[in-house]
């Protein structure tokens, strides 16, 4: 009697110890910080400017479970974020790769800097290098300081 | 050279407004899907009915692939009648209708199709898994699906009779699959 229960027991173990050992094999652990790393990188489809990581939406939270059973099935970040730019384009992808026209939005507001800069810099020389005539004291009438001087006398 | 400037400082400002008004007059809802041309991504969910919905048993017929959700009012239920309408008007030419509700309560999905009447094959897409396949970003969206596999158009909104019928008749005017 004892020794079937043991057997039974045996055979327990060994059947637990299989499926915990296929399940290990089969989904590998995916730590939450890469699939928030991916989720950050993608836009929320149903939410203007917000990201999949950040907006609390059913369909945000469908996508972070799809972002991370695909990790879980052995892919790398970047295949997973190629899964969505194929679906919905470089659309969904929050900043725009760095290449050809997309250029265009990573150094314009470097250029914009510095012809600001540049700007601002000739308009600061030019005011503080004006013309000596320019800076010349008004030429005062004799006559009018005269007057002036006069007025003051009888005021104090 | 004063001169020069006066008129310089206002004129770099045009590229800028010419900007706006592109970006003001676009619709940020309305983004090309890189899936039309592409093989419609397979799918196999139930019906609310429990029949299985495998997209591919329908190679060879024009499908009509609609995304919605109860709670997408009005588009969803403008357009609901339309896709009951034209299925039941075409469904003994090789097209198919079939309706994929997301993000939805079951009681909600079929208290919809019930409250409408709706006819051709329903299904839910609980775990959002087709509707990322698809590129779905709201709904309605429609997908039109050619006799090769293909998609051949997606539609954002609610469908019409007019853009049911021109896309269905072009595709139906193509030659069969092999």
């Amino acid at each position: 009697m004892s020794r079937l229960v043991v057997a039974w027991l045996a055979t327990l173990m060994l059947l637990g110890a299989t499926v915990h050992f296929a399940t290990a094999q089969s989904s590998k652990a995916v730590s939450e910080t890469t699939v928030h790393d991916v989720a950050a990188q993608l836009r929320c489809v149903v939410c203007q400017n917000l990201s999949v990581a950040d907006s609390p939406s059913e369909m945000a939270s469908q996508m972070r479970a799809i972002i991370r059973e695909r990790l879980a099935a052995g892919e790398s970040p970047a295949d997973v974020q190629r899964y969505f730019v194929d679906r919905y384009g470089e659309w969904i992808l929050l900043s725009p790769p760095r290449r050809g026209f997309n250029l265009l939005v990573w150094l314009l507001p470097l250029v914009a800097v510095v012809v600001g800069l540049a700007v601002t810099a000739a308009l600061v020389w030019r005011w503080s290098h004006r013309p000596r005539a320019a800076r010349a004291m008004p030429v005062v009438d004799p006559a009018m300081s005269e007057r002036i001087r006069r007025e003051l006398e009888r005021e104090s | 050279m004063k001169r020069l400037w006066r008129w310089l400082i206002p004129l770099a400002a045009v590229p800028v407004l010419a900007l706006l008004a592109y970006g003001f007059r676009v619709s940020p809802r309305d983004i090309p899907s890189p899936l039309v041309g592409r093989p419609a991504p397979a799918f196999t969910l139930a019906t609310l009915g429990g029949a299985p919905l495998d997209l591919a048993a329908y190679r060879g017929k024009v499908v009509v692939v609609n995304f919605w959700a109860s709670w997408c009012y009005p588009a969803c239920y403008e357009e609901a009648p339309v896709l009951e309408r034209n299925w039941r008007g075409y469904r003994d030419r090789g097209v198919v209708v079939m309706g994929v509700g997301i993000q939805d309560k079951r009681e909600a999905a079929e208290k919809f199709v019930g409250d409408l009447g709706l006819t051709f094959p329903v299904a839910q897409d609980l775990k959002g898994t087709v509707s990322v396949d698809y590129g779905v970003y709201g709904v309605p969206e429609t997908f039109f699906v050619d006799r090769q596999g293909r998609i051949r158009l997606k539609h954002v909104g609610a469908v019409t009779d007019e853009v049911f019928q021109t896309t269905v008749d072009r595709l139906l005017a193509e030659a069969p699959a092999q």
